[in-house]
């Protein structure tokens, strides 16, 4: 077939349809939108306390108030290094959940069926959601690190660090698109706040987030075991300060984000796409 | 009876239509939001879509601007097919939908210069569009605050010059006025029908015969996801018996003998004078101008001193009442003949396309 014949078509006898979005658009679109949701903070500052003050809220509760129990009264110290590597893996889970809700509100409005009668492309929505989320997860992160520190946070591998804080966001990345499904599937935001709870509230506490599984039930032992968020949270302790393989707990906090990952983001992007 | 042509218009030589929907069905699971509508726009006009909630009208926009798939039947906007076309179908098309669909949190200008790069215009392009159409629709002065403080009018205002940026060749405005007052819609049929001037091809979904009258050339009436009348705006005013005109005797006590009197006249279209005692007035349904005259010549001739006049056009409800013999509000029972309203569609369908 010559690029001739093509051209002499008539526009009117064509049935076919544009490409898809090239790759050069596709990141126009993309940053076009993260600007928006950069517009949103600016306009509403509001919507980032959860982000400046859970992490710190978090950190004193937990060191303060179970520190002591947990570690032994006086050893705050130790479990300051015990904690914040698991609330790093908490945070993304935290930060997660609004993703859901603030989605689901955005749907309530018009403006999604305005992007959807354009010519971008569709992931292109949740993709710039994604973005700004695990920017927020990253500012999370620094102040939780921070309040760390000022607690007696010690990091004796630097570079660990900064893998630890690159898988805490790739694992709450993952999460992310989890929520994203449930933003666009269910009714109302509180009704995602209220199933994320019930999910997150067992997963989080029964994983090595908070205290050694050593002491608890046998069956409750086998659950921690395959939680991956105590896998990520043990990745994270061993990256910052040594003193126990990493390389399982990389490894499976990895494969469980690209499984999550690779399952759901098609089903949030269809989901979107087909949203009545 | 035979159709005139199941498929779109489409012969390669003329223009096709700027709209051209067949046989389009959607069911949301049990119920069918539409059930076989057939609908032409020409280019260049403005077709309204009557109808009260409920009866398919959002369905069929959102069906036409690809933000849903048919279950069955074919539409194409601007030559492109709504399934198999949808990324070309995009460029040509502006959707404003029955809620404001702006981003409240961000500044009228913020969200016209999103939309100019959502359509691939250069940052200097989308800035000099968005200021060109903040202008033109009298937002500039507004343009830097956030939308959420926008009036209703500044709002749907603007939800408007969004879907202008990529100047669309058609146009779907989904109850552009619904929630609005007086004043503010006016304002908005005014900024319609300038977009109209420009050349767009507009289709307008309505729930008010008054807006359907100022704005649209040729009407579709739809209930319950069928098409029950279809033509131009005074032929089917025509056929819902045009307007009402409204009597105030300066004497209460003449109500009944004006009601009479009218009756006795003759003049008027079809149906009796009413007299609604609440507000003192004596309604008639008059088809035109020289009816109104005579009625006023024939009762000062009675000696009746008239102390107010008015003319209505017919609520949506009068119209439905006279093209399907109930109520638009009215649920059906499981025993409502159907019949009648959808020959009369066809029959009505074909005159139009003729």
């Amino acid at each position: 077939m010559s690029a001739a014949t093509v051209i002499d078509k008539p526009a009117a006898l064509d049935t076919g349809d544009d490409p898809h979005v090239g790759p050069r658009a596709h990141l126009r679109h993309i940053s076009a939108l993260i600007r928006r949701n950069v517009l949103w903070i600016r306009q509403d500052p509001e919507s980032m306390f959860d982000v400046i003050l859970m992490p710190i809220v978090f950190t004193l509760l937990f060191v303060f108030v179970f520190g002591g129990a947990i570690a032994g009264k006086g050893n705050q110290d130790e479990y300051v290094n015990y904690v914040v590597p698991g609330l790093m893996a908490m945070m993304g889970m935290n930060i997660a959940m609004g993703v859901g809700t603030g989605f689901n509100q955005d749907f309530q409005t018009g403006v999604m069926d305005r992007f959807r009668s354009l010519p971008i492309s569709r992931a292109s929505v949740l993709i710039a959601k994604i973005m700004v989320e695990i920017g927020r997860l990253l500012l999370a992160t620094a102040i939780l690190l921070g309040v760390g520190f000022l607690l007696g946070l010690s990091v004796s591998n630097v570079p660990g660090l900064f893998a630890a804080i690159g898988l805490a966001l790739v694992f709450g990345s993952s999460i992310m698109w989890i929520f994203l499904t449930m933003g666009v599937v269910m009714k109302n935001a509180q009704a995602i706040q209220g199933m994320g709870f019930l999910v997150l509230m067992p997963l989080q506490f029964g994983s090595s987030i908070f205290s050694p599984p050593s002491t608890m039930p046998g069956w409750l032992q086998t659950f921690t075991d395959y939680n991956p968020l105590s896998s990520l949270a043990d990745a994270a302790r061993g990256l910052m300060n040594g003193g126990q393989p990493v390389a399982h707990d990389v490894m499976i906090t990895l494969l469980w984000s690209l499984v999550i990952t690779v399952v759901m983001a098609p089903v949030a992007i269809h989901k979107y796409r087909t949203k009545t | 009876m035979t159709r005139i042509d199941n498929e779109p218009r489409h012969d390669g030589h003329g223009r096709p239509d700027a709209v051209s929907v067949r046989g389009l069905v959607k069911h949301y699971g049990e119920t069918k939001a539409l059930d076989g509508v057939d609908l032409d726009v020409r280019e260049g006009t403005v077709r309204g879509v009557l109808g009260p909630n409920g009866a398919g009208k959002t369905t069929l926009v959102r069906i036409m601007s690809t933000l849903l798939v048919p279950d069955s039947g074919h539409a194409t906007v601007a030559g492109f097919d709504v399934v198999r076309q949808p990324r070309r179908l995009r460029r040509v098309i502006g959707l404003t939908g029955q809620y404001a669909s702006v981003d409240e949190k961000l500044s009228g200008r913020e969200n016209l210069y999103l939309i100019g790069r959502l359509l691939d215009l250069t940052r200097k392009d989308a800035r000099t569009r968005a200021d060109e159409l903040l202008e033109r629709f009298s937002l500039t002065e507004a343009s830097k605050r956030p939308a959420s403080t926008y009036s209703g009018g500044m709002r749907r205002r603007l939800d408007l010059a969004a879907s202008m940026i990529g100047s669309p060749t058609v146009l779907f405005l989904d109850e552009p006025t619904t929630g609005l007052d007086p004043r503010t819609r006016k304002e908005v049929w005014g900024e319609v029908k300038r977009m109209v001037g420009d050349g767009v091809t507009v289709l307008l979904t309505t729930q008010y015969m008054e807006e359907a009258e100022q704005l649209a050339n040729e009407l579709t009436v739809i209930d319950r996801g069928r098409v029950i009348a279809n033509g131009g705006i005074d032929e089917l005013k025509a056929k819902v018996g045009g307007r009402t005109l409204r009597i105030r005797p300066a004497d209460p006590l003449e109500l009944r003998p004006t009601a009479a009197a009218l009756d006795e006249f003759g003049l008027t279209g079809p149906g009796n004078a009413t007299v609604d005692i609440a507000t003192g007035t004596v309604l008639v349904p008059i088809l035109s101008d020289e009816q109104l005259t005579a009625v006023v010549g024939a009762l000062t001739a009675r000696g009746i001193t008239l102390a107010g006049l008015s003319t209505e056009l017919p609520s949506l409800d009068e119209v439905f009442l006279s093209l399907t013999g109930h109520r638009a509000s009215e649920p059906t029972g499981p025993g409502d003949p159907r019949d009648t309203p959808a020959d009369r569609s066809h029959e009505s369908y074909e005159e139009a396309a003729v």
